[in-house]
């Protein structure tokens, strides 16, 4: 692929002629000081793995003032962003490579502002929220570390102006994520779940390593901002490798994000504590590689590259919203069921951004972490309740938790997007934006994106409708005695609930524009198509079906569905016995066909594990442990054989020329002692008079001589 | 009386004494044939003392000093005795063969 300087000046005068006008100033000391966003946590973090034991509240309140903080600093700078608009950078040198500089820094613009506000945020309520959930744990000033460090390497992520900051930050995230997924790592499928978190991840990671790699070379910087800068000023090799370079970090992107057919280390992640979830699918983590995506906006809109490149984004993200919303419809542990959810959703943004729909993409990331974190705290508050993560435990919560029930209510209708909640408005600008680029460039990846994105809307209310049904609905199936939770995790859930409810009107087509004001805020212009008027032929279309999806999973899983299976209990002789109900059966709806291959996951995790993970691990184990045992040990033991050998030579001088000096000393005494012992029979009488005699004999001599 | 009447009368009380140490059988007896033998030691210290006109009379504190000693040699002798008289009812210095041990 060979572009010329013709071309390339042609994609500048593209970009300018499209880019809208921004105005922006440097945010002054507020963005110059954002770099506590990101080191505050960090510290904080570090702090608490420390001296969490002997702070108030054993860590929890550190933690929560450090994402308070955050929250309270993300919130001025996304006001002082709407007023003024800040796009501002900071970069420290801290090293060189050859010609490229090591810089360590922070970009303060519309995106990155949306993401500090939104970990803060919801991580703050978040946090307050885990402190009823996590009450007992064993671990639990290491689970509030770990998190902290989480939310902190999110913020470096996010706050980073160049790729190796980036990397950073996103290595942070999957080593914290994975210490926390392996928080209750006395069961062993927990660690498989970290592990599995852990080395999916890495796969991704390498692709996100070449691509980065690839483009830093081309552009001769790390730097997004020079990127950038010399892709529009004409760097022939940019063009040259920008596909492979953009294709790689998508597949970086694809893993974090959890996209096709990397998306299978996100339902297992569950293993984790529930706030971990919540925090992990709505604010961290998950939403790095759209974020990453969307910081590279720029450069995926390249026109030399961007059709090919594009058109493969699409369909990834289009297929992971349709069939990734199927498998949550067979899960019966709740918590599965919205991480199938969140892979689904998160289809929706990276085909968003695929089809050039920037602040729609970015906007259902903004709402999504609202309702989905809010599900998933609903679903923690449950499974407090009931001590199961199954469906097939619970049922007829209503009654138990009504504060619960009313908010995952209202996180239920803003993810299946009822009018006026927040999903109605994000989701219905994603399909609005697919829907143009169909129209007005037909190409194959637009059409398959509406129509699996409708398809996806209607799956997403099915489940959902399933999922309401068996946990509030019908007869309770639990043991435990389900209670309402405390008001320290119902208070977050209320917060999130009107976040959930509210956010879809920052931005409705035609009346509010306040979140693409916001996310446009950028030192590169972004081309993208805005809405003068809602599309009313697509709400007309999926409206219905969205309604259809809730009322059919309504009917198929409801409290009308249940089997009741009447008889008298005991003894088969006592007919006088009233009939009662003795089992209920519910969520008995099957598709013969479809569901084996939904509940075995597309078999997708079982190729993995026998087509990659078994026939790797088997002889690298083997090789590993020849290895070990014939050459790393080697090492000790010949410096054992060595002591040995030596130890036993001194043993024999010790024993032999050491020893034999006392032995021969002792057995001389002895035997002196029992030669003369004859000699002395031991009768007192005797020994007076040989004493006498000694002195006669000395008197005799004094005398003669 | 002269010096030399003194030194017999010493002479033969030490010969008793040493006699009843070497033939005695019974342990109490051959203790105060010691004491026989210290009182002989004693009539010579004083005895010479008086024959040199010592100023100092060293001979006659000398003699009071190995009175004090027979005193505190028969406390123990005679306790040694009766604990050896206890264990094996028998004070007879002829089966007392442990010596050698």
């Amino acid at each position: 692929m060979s572009i010329s300087l013709a071309e390339l000046s042609r994609v500048a005068v593209f970009l300018q002629e499209h880019a809208e006008e921004v105005q922006a100033g440097d945010g002054g000391g507020l963005a110059a000081y954002a770099w506590l966003i990101p080191v505050v946590p960090m510290v904080v973090a570090f702090l608490i793995l420390f001296f969490g034991k002997y702070s108030p509240w054993k860590g929890w309140g550190m933690a929560t003032a450090a994402l308070g903080f955050v929250a309270v600093y993300g919130a001025v700078l996304a006001v002082a962003n709407l007023r003024d608009g800040i796009v501002a950078e900071f970069s420290v040198n801290v090293g060189d490579i050859g010609t490229f500089a090591i810089e360590w820094g922070w970009v303060v613009d519309g995106l990155s502002i949306l993401m500090f506000f939104l970990v803060g945020v919801v991580g703050f309520l978040v946090f307050v929220y885990a402190k009823g959930y996590m009450r007992g744990d064993a671990r639990y000033t290491w689970f509030f570390a770990a998190f902290t460090l989480f939310a902190g390497g999110m913020l470096v992520l996010v706050s980073a102006p160049n790729f190796i900051q980036l990397i950073v930050g996103w290595e942070l995230v999957g080593v914290s994520s994975y210490l926390l997924i392996g928080h209750y790592w006395e069961d062993m499928d927990n660690i498989d779940a970290a592990n599995k978190a852990f080395m999916t991840n890495k796969v991704a990671d390498a692709a996100l390593f070449i691509g980065a790699i690839i483009m830093s070379l081309s552009a001769g910087s790390f730097q997004f901002s020079e990127i950038f800068a010399r892709m529009i000023g004409g760097e022939t090799t940019l063009a040259q490798f920008g596909f492979w370079a953009g294709l790689a970090i998508f597949i970086g992107a694809m893993g974090k994000s959890a996209q096709f057919p990397l998306h299978v280390w996100l339902p297992d992640a569950m293993a984790g504590p529930t706030p971990v979830s919540a925090l992990m699918h709505a604010a961290t983590m998950v939403t790095a590689g759209v974020y990453l995506i969307a910081r590279l906006f720029p450069f995926y809109q390249l026109p030399d590259f961007s059709g090919s490149l594009n058109t493969i984004i699409v369909i990834i993200g289009a297929i992971t919203l349709l069939f990734m919303g199927l498998l949550a419809i067979v899960q019966d542990d709740i918590k599965r069921v919205l991480a199938y959810s969140t892979v689904s959703q998160l289809g929706y943004m990276v085909a968003a951004l695929g089809v050039g729909a920037y602040t729609a993409g970015l906007f259902h990331l903004f709402t999504h972490a609202f309702f989905k974190s809010l599900l998933f705290l609903g679903a923690g508050s449950i499974i407090h309740a009931v001590h199961s993560n199954n469906m097939s435990d619970m049922g007829g919560l209503r009654k138990y938790m009504p504060v619960t029930f009313w908010t995952f209510l209202i996180g239920t209708a803003a993810l299946v997007g009822i009018f006026p909640f927040a999903g109605f408005w994000s989701k219905d600008e994603i399909i609005s934006s697919a829907y143009f680029n169909a129209t007005n460039d037909p190409e194959f990846a637009a059409w398959f994106m509406v129509v699996l994105s409708i398809l996806g809307a209607f799956i997403t209310a099915f489940y959902m409708a399933r999922v309401v049904s068996l946990t509030f609905f019908g007869t309770y199936l639990g043991d435990a005695k389900p209670h309402e939770s405390p008001a320290i995790m119902t208070v977050p859930l209320v917060a999130l609930a009107v976040g959930a409810a509210t956010t879809g009107l920052l931005n409705i087509p035609g009346l509010t524009a306040v979140f693409t004001d916001w996310v446009t805020t950028r030192a590169f212009p972004i081309v993208e198509h805005h809405f003068a008027q809602p599309e009313y032929i697509l709400i007309a279309i999926i409206t219905p079906v969205v309604l259809l999806g809730l009322f059919i999973g309504w009917r198929l899983f409801g409290p009308s569905a249940e089997l009741h299976h009447t008889g008298t209990s005991g003894e088969a002789a006592d007919v006088s016995a009233p009939e009662r109900t003795v089992a209920v059966e519910r969520d008995t709806f099957r598709i013969p066909a479809l569901y084996p291959v939904l509940e075995n996951k597309y078999y997708i995790d079982d190729l993995y594990m026998n087509g990659i993970v078994r026939p790797t691990m088997g002889p690298i184990a083997a090789a590993t442990l020849w290895v070990d045992m014939n050459v790393v040990d080697a090492v000790p033991n010949l410096a054992a054989g060595v002591a040995k050998q030596a130890a036993a030579s001194v043993a024999v001088i010790d024993d032999n020329a050491v020893d034999g000096v006392y032995n021969l000393a002792g057995a001389s005494t002895g035997a002196t002692g029992s030669f003369l012992r004859q000699f002395f029979p031991g009768r007192v009488q005797q020994y007076v008079a040989l004493s006498f005699a000694g002195v006669v004999i000395f008197a005799a001599l004094f005398v003669i001589f | 009386m002269t010096i030399v009447q003194w030194i017999l009368l010493g002479a033969a009380m030490f010969s008793v004494g040493l006699y009843g140490v070497l033939t005695r059988r019974n342990a109490v007896l051959v203790l105060a044939s010691v004491e026989i033998m210290l009182a002989a030691v004693n009539i010579n210290l004083v005895a010479f003392d008086t024959y040199l006109a010592d100023p100092e009379f060293t001979g006659q504190i000398l003699a009071l000093f190995v009175i004090a000693l027979a005193a505190a040699e028969v406390g123990i002798g005679i306790a040694i005795i009766l604990m050896i008289f206890r264990n094996r009812h028998s004070a007879d210095v002829d089966e007392l063969n442990l010596m050698k041990y």
